[in-house]
């Protein structure tokens, strides 16, 4: 038998190659768009990505999101936008991006030294 | 997500060592692999396997409990138990959610799961025969599932690790609900209590076989031990398992089905009999008491379903093309 892991959460399952993960694409055209789903925690918080979820226009998106991402007060807002509307930099840590923060050294607090005898600094 | 990326690099792509390198220094540093990042193949497609059949492991997971809905005994059991199971369908969205962002995707998963070609645990191919069935599945079950879902929010794939907390937080109400519910039982009748330990007899064993086959049979461990996707061995949760559950049992007034379990002082851990591990692949590969219906269920759900997939997509459409 192929192997078997106990990270099936409810159970093990198998991982072996015989298990397909290449999708298809005529279930693909099938299903509703893809919804990513941001929350605010509460009053003064940010909108914090929680995951995503299909839904056939944003009105039931935001609906699906409240019934999944907010069942025990998690949240008193919710932004939905469609995962194609989302322009993101490329995640990388060596992201050319993020380069010229860098070598910004001068832009933290903690650059500058003052003497330990001076008040409220 | 399968957001556009920005491509402003002056240098090109850095080649296949560079990348691999990288990949190796943030999982050497115990930091987490994100969507875009890239990634070796084989962790991605392990992944892929892990997360979407723990995703149908929720999905179907609803189905032997779900069973007791309209005949829970009173109206708080009901919520409790609705509550439950729409828990365990949220972990299941969720975990779509984090294999969709490895390029999986939720329909076509679906597909998959019901034609067979990926499985779920075991576990649920048994019968809820009796009321007591749901909390020995909250007890033993979702305590099962704890103990191998706590060290996965740890997991090295970022969105995995996310959902997994989230997960972790809900299934300490399941555990404690179902404990609760047989706590109750017991101090009831006899042939409430007689339902209980009947009940415990049924899924033990089945619920040591939640961790699946012993080390010594499982090759891959090691692989998915240094990619950071499995966190401790099968044998190493299910001790886990058994050292947390046994004080439970006796507090609880149950007999544990195995005449072999005693308490080893030297290593300090609760030793156990053999399983049963020929029914363990039976079951797995699909001939267990339920397979066929949990499969056929599912499918129903999917076929049955679709003509409000197909209307609501219709509807969007117009009030899309109405808007503008
Ligand atoms: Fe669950
Ligand atoms: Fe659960």
């Amino acid at each position: 038998m192929s192997e078997v892991t106990a990270e099936g959460g409810h159970g093990a399952i198998p991982t072996g190659p015989e298990v397909p993960v290449q999708p298809r694409a005529r279930a693909v055209q099938r299903d509703w768009p893809l919804y990513e789903v941001f929350v605010r925690g509460k009053r003064g918080l940010n909108h914090v990505h929680v995951g995503s979820l299909h839904a056939p226009d944003d009105e039931m998106a935001i609906d699906a999101a409240r019934d999944l991402y907010t069942r025990r007060n998690e949240g008193v807002s919710i932004w939905v936008v469609r995962a194609v509307d989302i322009t993101a930099s490329s995640p990388d840590e060596k992201d050319p991006l993020f380069a010229p923060s860098g070598d910004k050294v001068y832009r933290h607090p903690t650059f500058y030294e003052i003497p330990d005898g001076v008040p409220h600094i | 997500m399968s957001a556009p990326t920005l491509d402003r690099s002056a240098t090109g792509s850095p080649d296949e060592a560079t990348l691999q390198e990288q990949f190796d220094a943030t999982i050497a540093a115990d930091r987490r692999i994100e969507p875009r990042d890239w990634m070796p193949e084989g962790y991605r497609k392990t992944l892929v396997r892990q997360v979407a059949q723990h995703a149908h492991s929720e999905i179907i997971g609803m189905q032997p409990e779900g069973d007791w809905l309209l005949a829970a005994p009173s109206l708080r059991r009901k919520a409790v138990l609705l509550a439950k199971v729409q828990d365990e369908a949220g972990h299941g969205l969720y975990l779509y959610s984090a294999a969709e962002t490895l390029g999986a995707d939720r329909a076509d998963l679906t597909d998959k799961l019901i034609e067979g070609r990926q499985k779920y645990s075991s576990i649920f191919n048994y019968p809820t025969p009796a009321y007591a069935d749901v909390g020995v599945i909250g007890w033993l079950v979702d305590g099962a599932a704890i103990c191998n879902q706590v060290p996965l929010c740890r997991s090295s794939y970022g969105p995995y690790a996310r959902a997994m907390i989230r997960v972790c937080k809900e299934e300490s109400f399941h555990q404690r609900q179902g404990y609760e519910l047989l706590m109750t039982m017991m101090r009831g009748t006899d042939e409430q209590r007689a339902m209980v330990q009947d009940a415990v007899d049924r899924w033990w064993w089945p619920s040591l076989m939640m961790f699946g086959p012993p080390d010594d049979e499982s090759p891959n461990t090691a692989q998915s031990m240094a990619w950071g996707i499995k966190r401790h061995t099968n044998d190493e949760l299910r001790q886990r398992f058994v050292d947390m559950t046994v004080p439970q049992a006796q507090a609880l007034g149950v007999t544990l089905p195995d005449p072999d379990l005693a308490w080893d002082a030297d290593s300090g851990h609760w030793r156990f009999g053999a399983i049963d591990w020929e029914e363990f692949r039976r079951v797995l590969a699909g001939d267990g008491p339920k397979n066929a219906e949990r499969i056929a269920r599912r499918r129903a759900a999917r076929d049955d379903n679709a003509w409000v997939v197909e209307a609501a997509t219709a509807y969007a459409r117009k009030h899309e093309r109405g808007a503008a």
